[in-house]
């Protein structure tokens, strides 16, 4: 079959990629700026075609859990929510880290703290990239840019997910969530009929019974598995790392930006080319693990890094990180669902050149 | 210890009267002398190996003394956060939806920080089964107050004795889920007693087979002790359990499926 054009928000898109994709479970709670996803999948009630399933549960703190007891089946099973409803999720989601079960975690980003507005905001990168929940671990984290990437990402999350026995979450915001464009669809793939040898299916006489848990009182014991999970960590990040580069091989000026703020920076660096300036974009598609590698290699032909993000600067500890301090690294953002226009990025480039 | 002599000449097939459950592991159980969560334990080992089913059952342990149960029982588990195990519970019978599912909870766990997944998957008419062990304490914490711990009582959290008047009055969410369109078979029950355990086997064994029905949550409740938790030897929380205890709890089913209300084993 072939791919399909259609002219979708990135809601929705997550939701047909998810059915397409041949995912086995979904359960979420109402949030907006999401709603539609969940509204999309009980109006076409997969559960008829692919035998999907699909459920309204009664809080984030539920819908997690039933992500992992579906992950724990083997399943293909994810959620989605908005910031607020990701905080209470983030309990099921250590636990899920902590069992190493694969799942797909969608967050469209809106701004907080608190209740905080419901317009598009990146202000969960630490929650999202350095933990969320507590303990020692990492999610997989993609950043979709557009709703294509929206719809691409399910797949590649659930790839990476099984890949690695590791929780994926897909960190979009507000705006890539609600906006309309084209976006080929894959055409649909059959629900898969592997069970992983770990999964709890009923202990059959060939094999000994399978226990998901995080559990480990014995410290020596719980250590050899933090060390596993940091070796799994370092594969991820050593494999698993996705940018976009866009006129970087003569730039001067780097801007490093994810998701909205990348489509942004994208037409700010055009504009500042157009005024004589070299600026570069650096778009990490993979916030954990972080281009870290790329960027410091980049920081050899740099003048200065400028990090732009919707939140009070975060993503820009990392940018610092990755370029150790080799050339100065600034950051611009707005806050509070508000997004910056390309050509705010430019001014304030400009005043960073002009300032050293 | 001293040995007992001439004890092999007792072990004859004739005088065999009690066997362990080929599912229950070897593993030895870290509970107190006199807790009900052993000999409750058993009870599911025995049914899920006599109905045969221990390669289309998962069970999902609490946060509580029971932990641990995955480590006593030879089926396939899923440890589940405080409170969380019927959500869990829920997708796993929702994908799988031929398993027998069950979840296995104490008070705090059920009644507390689970009070919403208890009441929403029972609201559902999730076809799993939820066994709820009610000794009206934290046990595993080391003896604070329930949900479920009674006026008056003691706990670490409750020196004085619980105060209804700023605590609260013990919580009986059977009862409440008894009244839900969702719940197919409610009863509450003990196993303190070689008649409880009986009863308790046979409604535990009814609970397995009406899944295969797919007509809604089936709950057992079975009030239980903690000696340790009490502070009482493993005999005196018993009395002390059918004294104060039962009155709060009576024993007995709250809900039976339509068709079944005149069989119904009378339970007092
Ligand atoms: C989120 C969270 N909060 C608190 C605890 C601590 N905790 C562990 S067990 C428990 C209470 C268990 O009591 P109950 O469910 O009645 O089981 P019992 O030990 O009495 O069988 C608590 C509060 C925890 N593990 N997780
Ligand atoms: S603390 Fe109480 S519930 Fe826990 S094992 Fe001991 S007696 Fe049983
Ligand atoms: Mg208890």
């Amino acid at each position: 079959m072939e791919r399909e054009l259609r002219l979708m928000k990135g809601n929705e898109a997550v939701a047909e990629a998810a059915i397409r994709a041949g995912v086995d479970g979904y359960f979420g709670y109402p949030i907006t700026p999401q709603s539609e996803i969940i509204e999309y999948l009980m109006e076409a009630d997969p559960a008829k075609t692919t035998g999907m399933v699909v459920v309204q549960a009664e809080s984030e703190v539920a819908a997690i859990n039933m992500v992992y007891g579906g992950a724990g089946c083997g399943k293909k099973v994810m959620t989605t929510s908005s910031s607020p409803g990701i905080s209470l999720k983030q309990e099921g989601i250590t636990y899920i880290a902590g069992a190493e079960l694969p799942c797909v975690i969608v967050n469209v980003v809106r701004g907080g703290p608190g209740l905080g507005t419901i317009q598009p905001a990146q202000s969960d990168y630490f929650q999202a990239v350095k933990g969320g929940g507590h303990g020692d671990y990492h999610l997989i984290v993609l950043a979709p840019a557009s709703v294509q990437e929206m719809a691409d990402f399910v797949g590649l999350g659930f790839d990476l997910a099984f890949k690695y026995r590791n929780p994926v979450m897909i960190l979009s915001d507000g705006a890539i969530g609600q906006m309309m464009e084209k976006v080929w669809l894959d055409p649909p793939r059959e629900r898969s009929k592997e069970i992983p040898e770990w999964a709890t299916t009923g202990k059959t006489a060939d094999r000994k019974r399978n226990i998901i848990t995080s559990l480990e009182l014995d410290p020596f014991r719980q250590e050899v598995f933090n060390r596993k999970l940091v070796e799994k960590y370092d594969a991820i990040r050593e494999n698993e790392v996705r940018f976009e580069e866009y006129l970087c091989e003569d730039a001067e000026y780097l801007l490093v930006a994810y998701g909205t703020s990348a489509r942004v920076c994208q037409k700010a660096v055009q504009l500042a080319r157009e005024q004589g300036i070299k600026a570069g974009l650096l778009r990490p598609i993979t916030l954990f693990p972080f281009p870290t590698k790329r960027i410091s290699e980049l920081a050899g032909q740099l003048k200065m890094a400028l990090a732009v993000e919707m939140s009070a600067g975060q993503m820009v500890e990392d940018v610092q990180l990755s370029i150790n301090g080799k050339i100065p690294v600034h950051y611009y953002g707005r806050m509070g669902g508000m997004v910056p226009t390309p050509d705010e990025v430019v001014e304030n480039l400009k005043e960073r050149i002009i300032g050293g | 210890m001293k040995e007992i002599t001439g004890i092999k000449e007792y072990i004859k097939p004739e005088n065999l009267v009690y066997r362990k459950s080929s599912l229950l592991t070897d593993d030895i159980m870290h509970y107190c002398p006199g807790c009900g969560h052993s000999t409750t334990h058993r009870i599911l080992a025995e049914i899920i190996e006599e109905e045969g089913i221990q390669q289309d059952t998962i069970g999902i342990s609490p946060v509580g003394c029971s932990v641990f149960l995955y480590n006593y029982i030879d089926i396939d588990w899923q440890e589940a956060a405080h409170g969380r195990a019927p959500a869990i519970a829920t997708a796993i019978k929702r994908l799988l939806p031929d398993k027998f599912v069950f979840t296995y909870q104490g008070d705090g766990d059920l009644a507390a920080i689970g009070t919403a997944e208890t009441i929403h998957s029972c609201n559902r008419g999730e076809n799993i089964l939820i066994i709820f062990i009610n000794n009206g304490i934290y046990g595993m914490t080391g003896g604070q107050m329930a949900p479920t711990t009674l006026p008056g009582m003691k706990s670490s959290t409750s020196p004085y004795g619980r105060d209804v008047a700023t605590m609260g009055n013990p919580l009986k969410i059977t009862d409440i889920v008894a009244t839900l369109p969702g719940t197919f078979y409610v009863t509450r029950q003990s196993v303190h007693t070689p008649a409880n355990v009986r009863r308790t086997k046979r409604v535990m064994r009814k609970a397995f087979q009406y899944q295969k029905l797919n007509r809604g949550t089936c709950f057992i409740e079975i009030v239980s002790n903690c000696p340790s938790g009490w502070k009482m030897t493993p005999v005196q929380a018993n009395k002390w359990m059918e004294e104060n205890m039962f009155p709060w709890y009576p024993l007995g089913d709250l809900k039976v499926p339509e068709e079944q209300q005149d069989q119904q084993p009378k339970t007092e």
